[in-house]
This record gives structure tokens, sequence and C-alpha cells, in this order.
């Protein structure tokens, strides 16, 4: 087959500039994971070097070990991005079945009233979300952030999640229907199975924006009970900012639960984005 | 399904709009409507258009939002002129059949797309330090020290320099798109070109490229709105300062100075709503560009 499009200097040259790209996007991060496991003056005398022999050191881990409470910010981070996908999904999966499966007036209407959102930021809504949490006396919870940010992931979550259940087959509902199954068996039992990998698309869609959040925990959860993994460090390594082993190790403990989630669910993410991408 | 009641859609719609529209469209309008109000000592009051006379009028005030405006372009700008012309290259290659490791590629090259504005910030911050000296000696491996200075410190090149960092961070995702657009054309439309003599580059130009374009249209679209509501990596890298000399201020490190306040003033909500309001205004009217100048016009082909 087409052997115009494959000459071996071609894929050479392909693979020499994916290759150097790659060692652009992957340096900065190998420069702050091996530092940080090395002693202040190895981290300085030769940075790019290893850390072996006399250059290892885990003092910058005890410092953040001792002096910050990463694992609750972590925990926060978890119990936010966690609550959060867990609403996108059920209140978006809901709603999209409403518009997919029912004519009804103003379907239409509620489709757009719904989609505003995906072009518009939620954050210009900032100083009303925070006037709303202080007078809800949601203000320095964690649910004021699940709240906003349940907001903000159920437009694309409908969107999207309405794309697929259209494709859900007609007689396969009517057969539920006609065995007297409610509208609520219906969604819950035959559609949601059928959706799950759209599910799954939206949930890592949103996954990532949400734990790397750093406006919204700032404004309206910043106490020290609540705050999440990304605020936590960026106020830590503000403290250590002349300590340069606790904010390497630091930056490495923000790095390390987000590199694990991407190995695990790197699949399914560029599955996502490269199929809804096509639309 | 005529006669059987209806109230499940009302349950199944309720929960979704009612968080959205209490905790988005809600507080959307009511930023709006804040933006006309003046705070006093013995509460707000209704006082029209002031805070956008203040806003574009009073010296001091005018000349920080097009400092920020200005520099938010500019951010805009390096984005249009890197990210998306790179992006659209990485996945030019990648999509080239039968390129080995091509999944490995893709992976890697997304990862830092997934790390905070935190890590990136303060990472690029150390690998450009002067102190630790990472950059500069690898510069001068290069032969090229004498290029180096402490980029985020000066404020001619402070700017520039965290546009790149951010499109360094980004990169990814034009890429993923262009990758998929490209992965749509049916093989018969590029064998078609090549029984035409249309090859390697010259079907790239003359083929995929008017393919892609809708999406390059949304990557743009996607950029726009992204940038014009940044602020996470000027806040971690620079602080709510947005230093040196507010030389790196955005509209987002604005309204968050203004309405949140820092050291050196007292937060003023409804001079950050005007903020807010003013920022809305310029997503709005490109997501209207876009939607009606571009996406209509864009032809689209079905295959």
């Amino acid at each position: 087959m087409n052997k115009a499009r494959h000459n071996p200097l071609n894929s050479a040259a392909a693979h020499g500039a994916l290759i150097l790209y790659t060692l652009i996007a992957l340096f900065p991060v190998f420069v702050i994971l091996i530092n940080s496991f090395k002693t202040r003056k190895a981290i300085f005398a030769e940075p790019l070097a290893p850390p072996l022999g006399d250059a290892f050191s885990l003092i910058g881990y005890q410092t953040v070990m001792k002096q910050g409470d990463f694992f609750l910010y972590f925990q926060n981070s978890f119990i936010v991005t966690v609550a959060s996908l867990f609403f996108i999904l059920l209140f978006g999966a809901m709603a999209a079945f409403a518009l997919s499966e029912y004519r009804f007036r103003g379907n239409m209407l509620m489709g757009l009233y719904l989609a505003l959102g995906i072009m518009i930021p939620i954050r210009i809504g900032t100083v009303a979300i925070l006037e709303l949490m202080v007078q809800t006396g949601l203000i320095n919870t964690l649910l004021a952030l699940i709240l906003v940010y349940t907001a903000q992931g159920l437009p694309l979550a409908v969107f999207i999640l309405s794309e697929f259940m259209r494709q859900v087959s007609d007689d396969l509902k009517n057969a539920g229907r006609i065995d007297g199954m409610s509208e609520y068996a219906i969604f819950f039992k035959l559609v949601l199975p059928l959706v799950r990998p759209a599910m799954a698309t939206v949930a890592v869609f949103n996954m990532i924006p949400i734990w790397n959040d750093l406006w919204f925990p700032l404004i309206l959860a910043p106490g020290e009970s609540t705050k999440t993994l990304t605020l936590g460090s960026q106020v830590f390594i503000g403290q250590f900012v002349t300590d340069w082993n606790a904010v390497l190790s630091a930056l490495s403990l923000a790095i390390l639960p987000v590199l694990v989630l991407y190995v695990i669910f790197s699949r399914q993410l560029i599955r996502g984005i490269t199929s809804g991408a096509v639309k | 399904m005529a006669g059987r009641p209806r109230s499940h859609i009302v349950v199944f719609l309720a929960p979704a709009v009612i968080v959205y529209t209490a905790v988005m469209i809600w507080p959307l309008f009511n930023t709006l409507r804040l933006a006309l109000y003046v705070g006093g000592p013995e509460g707000r009051h209704f006082a029209g258009l002031e805070n956008f006379r203040t806003l574009f009028g009073d010296p001091r005030w005018s000349a920080s939002f097009w400092n920020a405006l200005g520099n938010n372009v500019w951010f805009f700008i390096i984005h249009m002129i890197v990210q998306n012309p790179i992006g659209i290259a990485l996945a030019a290659i990648l999509s080239h059949p039968r390129l080995r490791f091509s999944a490995f590629y893709r992976s890697a090259i997304f990862i830092p797309t997934i790390l905070s504005f935190v890590i990136v910030g303060f990472a690029w911050k150390l690998i450009l330090s002067p102190i630790w000296g990472i950059a500069p000696s690898m510069l001068d491996a290069l032969g090229l020290k004498a290029l180096f200075a402490p980029w985020l410190g000066k404020e001619d090149y402070a700017l520039t320099t965290l546009a790149l960092i951010s499109v360094w961070q980004f990169v990814g995702i034009p890429m993923m798109l262009i990758y998929a657009a490209l992965l749509s054309i049916p093989e018969e439309v590029l064998e078609a070109g090549e029984i035409d003599g249309l090859t390697g580059w010259a079907a790239f130009w003359k083929i995929k490229l008017p393919l892609i374009l809708p999406s390059i249209g949304i990557i743009s679209i996607l950029t726009f709105v992204g940038n014009f509501n940044a602020f996470d990596l000027i806040y971690a890298a620079q602080g709510a300062l947005a230093g040196p000399n507010f030389s790196t201020d955005i509209l987002g490190t604005f309204l968050y100075r203004t309405f949140f306040g820092f050291q050196l003033q007292l937060g003023d909500p409804h001079m950050g709503s005007a903020i807010a309001t003013a920022m809305f205004a310029i997503i709005l009217t490109g997501v209207c560009i876009y939607l009606w100048g571009i996406q209509t016009r864009m032809r689209r082909y079905q295959f």
C-alpha cells in the first residue's frame, strides 16, 4: 500500500521531533522529582545527577511531613473531587435523560439554557458566589467547593451524555416499559449501564480541572481544615520558599497522585478527548 | 406515552437545573448587577455606571485595567502563534500511519497538561532561577550562556516567559484535538489525493489542513476563553501582585486583587464585579464572533 507516504528518512525525522518534544515536556518534571531525593548540597552542585550515594536524602520529605498537613489536604482534595464527580454524573445523566428521552414543551430551550455554561466560565460570577456562600454559611466548607464544581461541570456533562443517550435503542426502553418498569428503573437499570463509557469520559474530563483548581479553594475555602492539596502546596511552598529540599519534596508530593491517576486513566482520557473532538 | 404521569421529567431535571441555576447562572447575573452598586458605611446602594466610570475614567484604575487587558491580549497571541502551531505539527507527525510508539509519545507529551498550575509555576521558577542555575548551565552547554537572563524577574520578559510556560503546559490539548480530527479523515480521500500526485507536505496543506479547520476554530475559542479567565499560573509564579511591577498582570489577577484585596488594599466587591462584567463582555464577544462569524461560515465535510 501507499509507499509514497512512507520512507525511512521521514520516519527518522518524525521520531527525532517527537523525542525532542517529549524531552521538553518531561524534563522539568524529571528534574523536580530527582532533586527532591537529594541533599541540599547535591541539589546545587549537580542538579541533573541522579540521587545516589551521598547525594541521597529524604530531609525534604521529613520537613514536609512535619510542617505541612499534606495528608489532610490530600483527603480534602479527594473528597471534593469524588463528590463533585458523583453529582456531576448523577445529576448530569438524569438531566440528559430527560432532555433526550422525553418530548415536552421547552425541551429545546432547557437544553440551550444548560449549554450556556459550556462557554461562559463560572469564575466570572465569583463575587456573587462568595456572597452566596457567606450568606448560606457554607464558606470554608468542602460543600461550597463541591457545589461550585458540580455547577461548573454540569453543562458539558449534560451535553455529552445526551448525545450518547440518543443512541440508546428505543426498542430496549419500550420493552422495559411493556414489562412494567418505571421510568426511573429504565433510567437506572437500562440506560445508565449502556452509557458507562460516556460517563467515564465526562469523569476524566472533569477530574483534572477540579483537582488542580486554585481559584475557588483560595476564595471559598482557604481555612486550614479545608485546604485542598493544590492550595495547601501553594501556601506551603510560599512559606518555605528558601528551603529547597522542602519545596522540591512538596512539589513531588503534589505531582505523584496526579501522575498515578494519569497512568491509570490515560487511555480513557485520550479516548475521551479524541472521540469528543470530532463532533 | 400520552396519559402517563409526567412528573418524572421534573424529577430528572430538577437537581441539575437547581444546582446550575443557584450556583452558576444566578451568581453570574448577580455579579453583573453588583457592578452597578457601590458599598458604603450604611450598606450598598445603587450607583448606576459609577464603577465603570471609575474603572475607565480614573487614571489609576484605567491604567491598571488597560495594562491587564493588554497583557492578556499578548498572553493570548503567544498561545495562538506558539501553542497551536506546535500542537498541530505534533499531531500531524503523530497521525502518520504506522508510526511506532505513537501512544507513548502522546501520553508523555500530555503529562504537563495534567499538572496543576502551582506545580508548573514553581517548577519553572526553580529551573529558570539564576540561583539554581539549571537554565544557565544548560545554555552554557549549547554555547549560549550570554542569552541567559532572570527572565521571570525582568519586566520586559516576564509575561512572555509565563505565556511560554503556559504553552508548554497546554500544548497537549491542541495536539489531541487535531490528532483526533486528522484520524477522522477517511483513507479514500487521501488516496484520491495521492492519485492526483498529492503526497507528504502537499497532502497536508491541500487536503488535511482544510479538513481540520473546524477543529482549529474550536481550539482557538477554547484558548481564548481559557486565556481571558486565566489566573492560577500567574498567581502561583508571581503572586497576586503579578510582578515585577505588574508586568504580568492579567484580567484574572487584576480581578482577584480588586475584589479580594491584598496587602496594600482592601477588597472591593463592587469594583470587582465591574471588572468581572468587563471580562464577561470580552469573553461573550469572543464566543459570539466564533459562533456566528467563524463556525457558521466554516465548511464542514461529511464523509
